[in-house]
C-alpha cells in the first residue's frame, strides 16, 4: 500500500522534494550561482511530467487510503500544472536572475504547484483544505515579493481575503462532516443523503466560496486584479493560472462526487456564478487601459467559461474532458500572452505596445496568437475548449449559458483587439508617444520572449491536435 | 489533392515569412506564382472532376455527388473530422476563388505596397481559409475557416486601409464574430440534435435531425441564419459592409466582397437547405422576403451614394439579396412535389455566386484604380474619363453592364433563373424584387454617365492615365469569364445543375 501511494504520487513528491532540497542548496550558493536552484525545480517538473505520463494511461484509483483520488482529473490537473509552472520559471528567468532572493521564489512557486496539485486530487474535505492552504499561502508572499507599495498592497489584500476565505472553507467542512458524518467524499456521499437540507447546502456552499476564491471567480474576485497588477509578472502569470486548475478540478469532483442536488440545485448555483463571473470580468476588461489589469479581467473571465464545464457536470461524458482540455487550453494560452507581458515589464499601458510588431515580429505574432486564442479563434486550442464546454452546456440544457458565454465572446473580442491593434500600428506620428513605446520596448527578456513563442506554438499544437487530447481525457472518468 | 489545391497557399505564405530578406519583387512575383499554380491545380480538378461518376466515393443522399473526398478523422470524440470534397456547388466557387485571388495578386503589381510580404502572407492565408470553406464538408471545419477568414480580413482592413481603417475593421470583426458565434451555436444544437452526434454535413443531411421538431429546428435555423446572413449580408444585418469595403485596400474589397460575402449564401445552400429541410420550408417565405427586401434596399440605398466604392459595396447587397431570394423561393415549393422550379431557383442562385465574384472583384479592382489615379471615390470629382483612359472606361462599362444584368453576361444568366424559378414559386417577393434590376440599371448607368462622358474633369492635380498592363491583366479575365459564361453558360451549368437538383431535391423531400 504504502509503496503505491508513493509511486502514484511521485509528481507532487518531486515538486516538494525540489521545493526543501533547493531551500537547503539556494542558502549555501552565492547569489550568482542560484540558477542551479532554478535548474533543479526544472529537474522536478520535467520529472513530475516523465512521472504523470507513466502513469496516465493506468486505471483510475485512489491512494493514501481513499483521501487522495489519482484518476483522470489529477492526470490532466498535473499536466496543466506542470507545464505551466516550467514555462513560468522559464520566463521569471530574466527578471529573477541575480535577484537576492532568487532561491526564495522558486520555492514558493514549486510549494504553490503542489498545493494545486493537491487541491485537484483532493478526495476528501481534510485534504482540501490542506492543499487550499498549501496552493495559498506561498502566493501571499510571492505578490509581495518586490517589497514595493504596489505589491504589498496586493499581497495584503490577496492574504485578507483569502484567510476569510480559509476560514469558510474551513467552517463548510465542520458543517459538512456534521451533517455527514465523514469528510471523504464517498463515505460523505452516502451520509449525505439522509442529512438535513439546510446543513448540507450551506456547507456546500461555503466550500464552494473557497474554491471560487482559488479560481478568482465572482464573488471571490477582487484580489485578481490588484494581484496581478501587483505581483511580479512571472508570478501574475501563476497566480492567474495554477490555482485555478486545481480549483476547478475540484469544484468538478465536489459536485460529481456529493449528492447535493438534494440539497438544492448545485448545478444552478455554479451557473450562476459562472455567468456572473463571466459577464462581470468581460466588461471590466473593456475600460482597462493598463495590461496587466486587462489580462486580470481576462482571466475572470475566462473563469466564467471554465465554470460552465463544472455546472454542467451531469452531462460527465462531454463536461470532465470539456474542462480538462479547457484548463490545459487556457493554460498555455495565458502564460503565453503574460510571457510577453514578461518580456516587457515597462510597457504597462496598451498605447507602449504601438509598433511592437515592427520591432519585435516573433514576439508580437505570438501575443496575437495568444490573444485571439484567448477570445476562442480557432484552430487554437481555446477555440476547441469553448466548444467542448459549450457543448456540455448545451447538452445540460443550459442554453441561456452558452448564449451568454457567446455573447461574452464577442464582448471579449473588443478588448483583446484593442491591445491587438497597437501592435501592428507604425511606429511614427506622435513623437512623445513614440519616446515612451520606445523606451518600453527596448529591451525583451530572451527568456520570456522564448516562452511566448513556445506558449503560442503549444495552443496551435493542441488546438489542431486537439483529437488525441481529447481521447485521452475522455478515456477516463475521475475515481471514488 | 483537393487538400494540396487548400494547403498549398498557406504553405507559400509560410515561405513568404520564413525567408528573411525577400525584396518586394520577389515577395510578389512568388505571390502571383503560388496563385497561378493554384488556378492551375483547380484546373486540373475542374476537368477531372465528372460528376462523382468517376470517383466512385460519391455520398448519395447529400447535394450532388462528392468527388475528390477525404475523410480524416481529427477530433473523434466530438465526431469532427477533416472531410473535405467538391461538388457541383462548391467546385464552381472554388474555381472563382482560385481565379479572384490570382487577379488580386497580378493587380498589386502595379504598385509597391507597403510592407508586401504580411500583404501576400495574409492573402495567401485568406486563399487557403477561403478554399478549406468551400470545400469543407463538416460544420467544425466550415467554422474554422469561417472564422478565421474574418480574422485575416480584419488584419487585412486594419493594416493596409486607408480612410479610417481600424474603425471599420473593428466593426467589421465585431458584426461578423458576432454571426460567426450564432452560427457555432446552431452548429452545437444540429451536433447534439444529431444521433450519434455529428458534425460531419454528409451524415447530418441524411439524418436530418430536426425534421418534426418545429421549435429546435426553427431555433437552430434562426442561429445558423443569423450567423449566415450577417456575413451575406442580408438587409438588416449589413450595416458593416459599407465602411469595411470602403475603407479596405482593393484587393481587399474584391476579396471581401468577391469571395468572403459567398461563405454565407453558400453555407445556406449547403448547410441550412440540406440539414434542415423542414425547418427551411417552414420559414422560406420569410426567407425569401428578406431575399427580396435586401434587393430592393441595397439597390435604393446604392442609387443614393455618390461614392463609387460605397455604391459597388450596396450592389453586393443587392446582388446577394437575389441569391437568398432564389434559395428561399425554392423552398416554398410545396414538399413532395416536382422540383424543376426550385432547381431553377438554386441553379440561378449559385449561378450568381460565381456571376458575382466576378463582376464585383472587377468593379472593385477598378474602384481601386479610381483611387489611385485621383485619390477619391467621388464620383462628382470625375468626368470624361472615357477620353483620358479608353481601356479604363471600356472595361468599366463592360463590368458595370455585368453587374446590371444585360444577356451575355453573367448576371442575366443567374438573375433569369432566379426570378424564372422565384416567379412560379413565390410570386409576391419575386415581384417586389424585380423593380430591383431596373434600380441597379439606373444607377450603374448614371455612374457611368457621370465618370465616363461630358467634359473632362479630375480632382485638382492628378493626372488620368489608362489601365496599366498589371491592371488590365488583372481585370478583363474576370470580365472574359463573366461572358464566357454569359455565352456559353453550359460550361458553369453542367456542374451546376446537378448539385442544384440535389439540394432542390433534398429541401423537398
Amino acid at each position: 500500500m504504502t509503496t503505491t501511494t508513493m509511486t502514484s504520487l511521485l509528481p507532487e513528491a518531486a515538486l516538494a522534494f525540489a521545493a526543501v532540497a533547493g531551500l537547503l542548496l539556494g542558502s549555501w550558493l552565492p547569489r550568482r550561482r542560484q540558477w542551479v536552484v532554478r535548474a533543479l525545480a526544472l529537474a522536478a517538473v520535467a520529472a513530475g511530467l516523465a512521472a504523470t505520463a507513466a502513469d496516465a494511461a493506468g486505471p483510475a484509483h485512489t491512494a493514501a487510503s481513499g483521501s487522495y483520488a489519482v484518476d483522470i482529473g489529477l492526470h490532466a490537473a498535473r499536466a496543466a500544472v506542470l507545464v505551466a509552472t516550467g514555462l513560468v520559471l522559464l520566463a521569471g528567468s530574466d527578471g529573477l536572475a541575480g535577484d537576492r532572493r532568487e532561491t526564495e521564489a522558486y520555492v514558493l512557486l514549486l510549494l504553490a504547484a503542489a498545493g494545486s496539485l493537491v487541491l485537484a486530487g483532493a478526495n476528501g474535505l481534510l485534504v482540501l483544505a490542506m492543499g487550499y492552504l498549501l496552493a495559498s499561502i506561498p502566493l501571499y508572499a510571492m505578490v509581495a515579493f518586490a517589497k514595493d507599495a504596489p505589491g504589498t498592497e496586493a499581497g495584503l489584500k490577496y492574504f485578507l481575503m483569502g484567510a476569510l476565505f480559509s476560514v469558510v472553507l474551513l467552517g463548510g467542512t465542520t458543517v459538512l462532516l456534521a451533517a455527514g458524518g465523514a469528510t471523504g467524499y464517498p463515505l460523505l456521499a452516502v451520509g449525505l443523503v439522509e442529512a438535513p437540507r439546510a446543513a448540507a447546502g450551506a456547507g456546500a456552499i461555503a466550500v464552494l466560496a473557497a474554491l471560487l476564491f482559488k479560481a478568482g471567480a465572482v464573488p471571490a474576485h477582487f484580489w485578481v486584479p490588484d494581484a496581478t497588477e501587483g505581483a511580479p509578472a512571472p508570478v501574475a502569470a501563476f497566480i492567474t493560472t495554477v490555482p485555478k486548475i486545481g480549483a476547478l478540478v475540484a469544484a468538478y469532483r465536489i459536485g460529481a462526487g456529493l449528492p447535493l442536488e438534494a440539497a438544492g440545485n448545485w448545478s444552478l448555483l455554479v451557473a450562476a456564478a459562472a455567468a456572473a463571473t463571466m459577464v462581470l470580468g468581460n466588461l471590466a476588461a473593456f475600460g482597462q487601459d493598463g495590461v496587466r489589469r486587462l489580462l486580470a479581467y481576462s482571466t475572470i473571465g475566462q473563469v466564467g467559461f471554465l465554470l460552465m464545464a463544472v455546472a454542467a457536470y451531469g452531462r460527465a461524458q462531454e463536461a470532465l474532458p470539456g474542462l480538462l482540455y479547457y484548463l490545459m487550453a487556457y493554460t498555455v494560452t495565458n502564460i503565453g500572452a503574460f510571457a510577453a507581458v514578461c518580456a516587457l515589464p515597462e510597457a504597462r499601458r496598451l498605447a507602449q505596445w504601438r509598433g511592437l510588431f515592427g520591432r519585435r515580429p516573433w514576439l508580437a505574432l505570438s501575443l496575437v496568437v495568444c490573444l485571439l486564442g484567448l477570445v476562442g479563434t480557432p484552430p487554437t486550442a481555446v477555440f476547441v475548449g469553448k466548444l467542448t464546454v459549450f457543448t456540455a452546456a448545451f447538452d445540460a440544457g443550459m442554453v441561456w449559458l452558452v448564449v451568454l458565454a457567446a455573447v461574452m465572446t464577442v464582448a471579449s473580442l473588443f478588448y483583446y483587439l484593442r491591445w491587438i491593434l497597437p501592435l501592428f500600428r507604425p511606429a511614427g506620428g506622435d513623437d512623445e508617444a513614440d519616446e515612451v513605446a520606445g523606451a518600453a520596448l527596448g529591451a525583451a527578456g530572451r527568456w520570456s520572449t522564448a516562452v511566448a513563442v513556445c506558449a503560442a506554438a503549444l495552443t496551435l499544437v493542441l488546438g489542431v491536435a486537439a483529437g488525441p487530447v481529447l481521447d485521452w481525457l475522455a478515456s477516463g472518468a475521475l475515481a471514488g | 489533392m483537393l487538400s494540396v489545391v487548400v494547403f498549398l497557399p498557406l504553405l507559400a505564405a509560410g515561405v513568404l515569412i520564413a525567408l528573411p530578406r525577400l525584396t518586394p519583387r520577389a515577395v510578389q512575383t512568388t505571390w502571383v506564382a503560388a496563385a497561378g499554380v493554384e488556378l492551375v491545380l483547380v484546373g486540373v480538378l475542374w476537368s477531372g472532376y465528372t460528376g462523382g461518376r468517376g470517383s466512385g466515393e460519391g455520398a448519395p443522399g447529400f447535394a450532388g455527388p462528392l468527388a475528390y473526398e477525404t475523410d480524416l478523422e481529427w477530433i473523434p470524440s466530438i465526431g469532427s473530422g477533416y472531410h473535405i470534397g467538391v461538388d457541383g456547388l462548391s467546385l464552381p466557387l472554388i474555381a472563382m476563388t482560385a481565379v479572384l485571388f490570382l487577379a488580386c495578386a497580378v493587380y498589386s503589381l502595379r504598385a509597391r505596397q507597403e510592407r508586401p510580404r504580411g500583404y501576400a502572407a495574409l492573402f495567401l492565408a485568406l486563399q487557403t481559409v477561403s478554399t478549406g470553406l468551400f470545400a469543407a464538408l463538416d460544420l467544425l471545419l466550415f467554422f474554422v475557416f469561417f472564422d478565421l477568414s474574418i480574422a485575416l480580413m480584419y488584419f487585412v482592413i486594419a493594416g493596409w486601409g486607408h480612410g479610417d481603417p481600424a474603425r471599420s475593421a473593428l466593426r467589421f470583426f465585431l458584426y461578423t464574430f458576432v454571426g460567426s458565434l450564432a452560427l457555432l451555436v446552431g452548429f452545437i444544437g444540429l451536433y447534439l440534435a444529431a444521433d450519434p452526434h455529428t458534425f460531419d454535413m454528409v451524415e447530418l443531411a441524411g439524418q436530418t435531425p430536426l425534421d418534426g421538431r418545429a421549435v429546435a429546428g426553427g431555433a437552430v435555423l434562426l442561429a445558423i441564419g443569423v450567423g449566415l446572413a450577417v456575413k451575406t449580408p442580408l438587409a438588416p444585418f449589413h450595416t458593416w459592409l459599407p465602411p469595411a469595403h470602403t475603407d479596405a485596400p482593393a484587393a481587399g474589397s474584391a476579396i471581401l466582397a468577391g469571395v468572403l460575402l459567398k461563405m454565407g449564401a453558400y453555407g445556406f445552400a449547403r448547410i441550412a437547405l440540406p440539414i434542415l429541410p423542414d425547418a427551411w420550408r417552414a420559414w422560406a417565405p420569410g426567407i425569401a422576403a428578406l431575399g427580396a427586401a435586401s434587393v430592393l434596399y441595397g439597390a435604393l440605398v446604392a442609387l443614393a451614394q455618390h461614392d463609387f466604392k460605397r455604391m459597388v459595396a450596396y450592389t453586393s447587397v443587392n446582388h446577394m439579396g437575389y441569391v437568398v431570394l432564389g434559395l428561399g423561393a425554392a423552398g416554398t415549393a410545396a414538399a413532395g412535389t416536382a422540383p424543376q422550379a426550385a432547381q431553377l431557383a438554386v441553379s440561378g442562385a449559385a449561378v450568381q455566386l460565381v456571376s458575382h465574384g466576378l463582376l464585383t472583384g472587377a468593379l472593385f479592382l477598378l474602384a481601386g484604380v479610381l483611387h489611385a489615379r485621383g485619390g477619391v471615390y467621388d464620383m462628382g470629382a470625375y468626368s470624361g474619363l472615357a477620353g483620358a483612359a479608353p481601356r479604363f472606361a471600356a472595361v468599366l462599362a463592360v463590368a458595370a453592364f455585368g453587374s446590371l444584368g444585360l444577356p451575355g453576361l453573367s448576371g442575366f444568366i443567374a438573375e433569369f433563373q432566379v426570378f424564372t424559378g422565384g416567379l412560379g414559386l413565390a410570386p409576391i417577393p419575386t415581384a417586389f424584387a424585380l423593380p430591383g434590376i431596373l434600380i441597379t440599371a439606373a444607377l450603374l448607368l448614371r455612374a457611368m454617365q457621370r465618370l465616363l462622358l461630358g467634359r473632362r474633369r479630375l480632382p485638382p492635380g492628378t493626372a488620368f492615365g489608362d489601365l496599366r498592363p498589371a491592371e488590365s491583366a488583372a481585370i478583363v479575365p474576370l470580365l472574359v469569364l463573366s461572358v464566357l459564361i454569359g455565352v456559353l453558360p453550359r460550361t458553369l451549368l453542367d456542374v451546376v445543375a446537378p448539385a442544384a437538383a440535389a439540394v432542390a431535391e433534398l429541401v423537398l423531400r
